[in-house]
């Protein structure tokens, strides 16, 4: 199939590619998918304790091309947004941006779930960290 | 426009180009000689005639057969249509009992499930993780109405041979109709219907360097098979098949044939040399497994899965080569290779394996490419890849407990 020029941009140079550092308490990491649905997304965000905003993000994902560029784009994105503002970005626009046909909505609608996954871990480690 | 990018063709099992030499044999069919073979009355006809019965001599000839056992068909889709339907319902009083094995193709399996529709009973049997059918699996299945059996020769994903010597002399033990479809035999390796107790073959064309939209169904003589015809209109192929054969058509693929018969044993040796090349080029890979029997295969075909790296993406990456994927994503439906499932592979092997089928032109150098391709790319996914990422970390995978959407 012919993927979109941004789709092939994501997958040739992928951004903020790898994992931050494990026991780091700033992080909050969300695993999505299965691989036995050919999809699995891992994102990281390092949020700013203080200001609730997240300042870097980190990406891993084993699935096509439009799944790598859905998690790639969403990396971008997340930064320099606070935790709601990163949790309410929706599939629609990413599919949008990256010009996914049909058959590839699913990977943005994971790359969705992928941030949600990522914010509640952070949330819920530090509601732990409180107690 | 742009001109899209043509990469090198390693997918020969999907399709072969036409040999020169068949394309060169079939125009003049096309131009000045456009005769019905059936119009009896007149040059233009007798001509054409003449011309499709030396193409089925061809065909013959490759696999051991009398030309009267060849009907000519539009491909192996119709052939296996015409043999699995045409037996069925000729032979449905002696019983409505059919075996065939989950790794067949579509065309096989699909007609199957329409014959299921129509109140036949079929039983799918399962393979060894090799790829290759369990005679005693086979004969525990059969029952006294089995009227059918369906076997392919060589499977189109994964290249393993069938036994199908030794299938159908269990057929024949037991008065049960064999059916093989050969499509990805032909030209591949040795057939003699002379000697293989095989009562239905399907044969198709373009799989071995000839044009595509013509194929044959070899249909025994002695003993005599009888069919129910699928195609209705003027009675052709001795009522098997009608329809106005296409000269051009036939006469590509006898020529096919033709070479296949004259240059196969040759082209073989070259093929074996480019495979054991591939192979050595890319099992050293930590993590890469060998989909199908490692021997009893043709060496046209190599079909490995790269744990941790999904298919698609690693053909995104590879894009200068041209091969196919058992990954969902590259299949209209989500769904991972039936064929790859059925060998016991997990749903993320079957996600992350590449086919690779090499024909008359690869050359060495398309080889060499292709190995540095695939290690580089598959090498690159892995640092994208969580999967790979835990895996290094010792985690064992089938702990985890996915949160799929």
């Amino acid at each position: 199939m012919a993927y979109s020029d941004k789709v092939v941009e994501h997958y040739e140079n992928p951004r903020n590619v790898g994992s931050f550092e494990k026991g780091d308490e700033t992080i909050g990491t969300g695993m999505v998918g299965a691989p036995a649905c050919g999809d699995v997304m891992k994102l990281q965000i390092k949020v700013n304790p203080l200001t609730g905003v997240i300042e870097d993000a980190r990406f891993k994902t084993y699935g096509c091309g439009s799944a790598i560029a859905s998690s790639s784009l969403v990396t971008e994105w997340v930064k320099g947004k606070t935790l709601d503002e990163a949790a309410s970005i929706k599939n629609s626009a990413i599919a949008e941006e990256l010009a996914l046909p049909p058959v590839k909505i699913h990977c943005s609608i994971l790359a969705e779930d992928a941030i949600k996954a990522a914010v509640n871990d952070y949330k819920t480690r530090r509601a732990a960290a409180a107690n | 426009m742009e001109t899209p990018h043509f990469p090198i063709y390693m997918d020969y099992s999907a399709t072969n180009p036409c040999d020169p030499r068949v394309v060169d044999a079939m125009i003049p069919w096309l131009r000045e000689h456009f005769g019905n073979p059936a119009s009896r009355s007149h040059a233009w006809g007798w001509e054409a005639e003449a011309a499709v019965e030396r193409a089925r001599g061809q065909i013959a000839d490759l696999i051991g057969a009398d030309p009267r056992e060849i009907v000519w068909t539009s491909g192996a889709t119709e052939s296996n249509n015409l043999a699995l339907k045409g037996a069925a319902n000729f032979y449905k009083t002696k019983g409505k009992h059919i075996i065939t094995v989950k790794t067949e193709h579509k065309a096989v399996l699909d007609t199957c499930r329409e014959l299921e529709r129509q109140g036949f009973e079929v039983s799918y049997l399962d393979v060894q993780a090799d790829g290759l059918v369990d005679l005693s699996v086979l004969e525990a299945a059969m029952r006294p109405d089995t009227i059918l059996v369906s076997v392919m020769y060589v499977n189109n994903e994964i290249g393993v041979i069938q036994d199908i010597s030794a299938i159908g002399s269990l057929c024949r033990s037991k008065g049960i109709i064999l059916h093989v479809d050969a499509a990805q035999a032909t030209g591949r390796i040795d057939i003699d219907m002379s000697k293989l107790p095989v009562d239905l073959m399907s044969l198709t064309s373009h799989k071995t360097y000839g044009p595509k939209g013509i194929g044959a169904l070899f249909v025994r003589r002695k003993p005599r098979i009888r069919l129910e015809a699928q195609m209705h209109g003027g009675g052709h192929e001795r009522g098997m098949r009608s329809g106005t054969l296409p000269t051009h058509q036939c006469v590509g693929m006898g020529e096919a044939f033709a070479l296949a018969k004259a240059e196969m044993h040759e082209e073989n040796k070259r093929i074996q040399a480019l495979h054991e090349r591939m192979l050595e080029g890319l099992k050293d890979i930590e993590e890469v497994f060998l989909n199908g029997h490692a021997t009893k295969r043709v060496p046209h075909n190599l079909n490995m899965s790269f744990n941790f790296v999904e298919g698609e993406s690693l053909i995104m990456g590879i894009k200068g080569l041209a091969v196919s994927s058992g990954s969902a994503c590259t299949s209209a439906s989500l769904e991972p290779s039936y064929v790859l499932r059925a060998l016991g592979r997990s749903d993320e092997l079957a996600h992350s394996s590449l086919r690779m089928t090499i024909g008359r032109w690869t050359t060495e150098e398309e080889i060499d490419y292709a190995i540095a391709t695939i290690r580089e790319n598959v090498a690159k996914l892995r640092e994208l890849s969580p999967l790979w990422e835990m895996f290094k970390d010792g985690v064992d995978l089938s702990t985890i407990q996915w949160a799929s959407h």
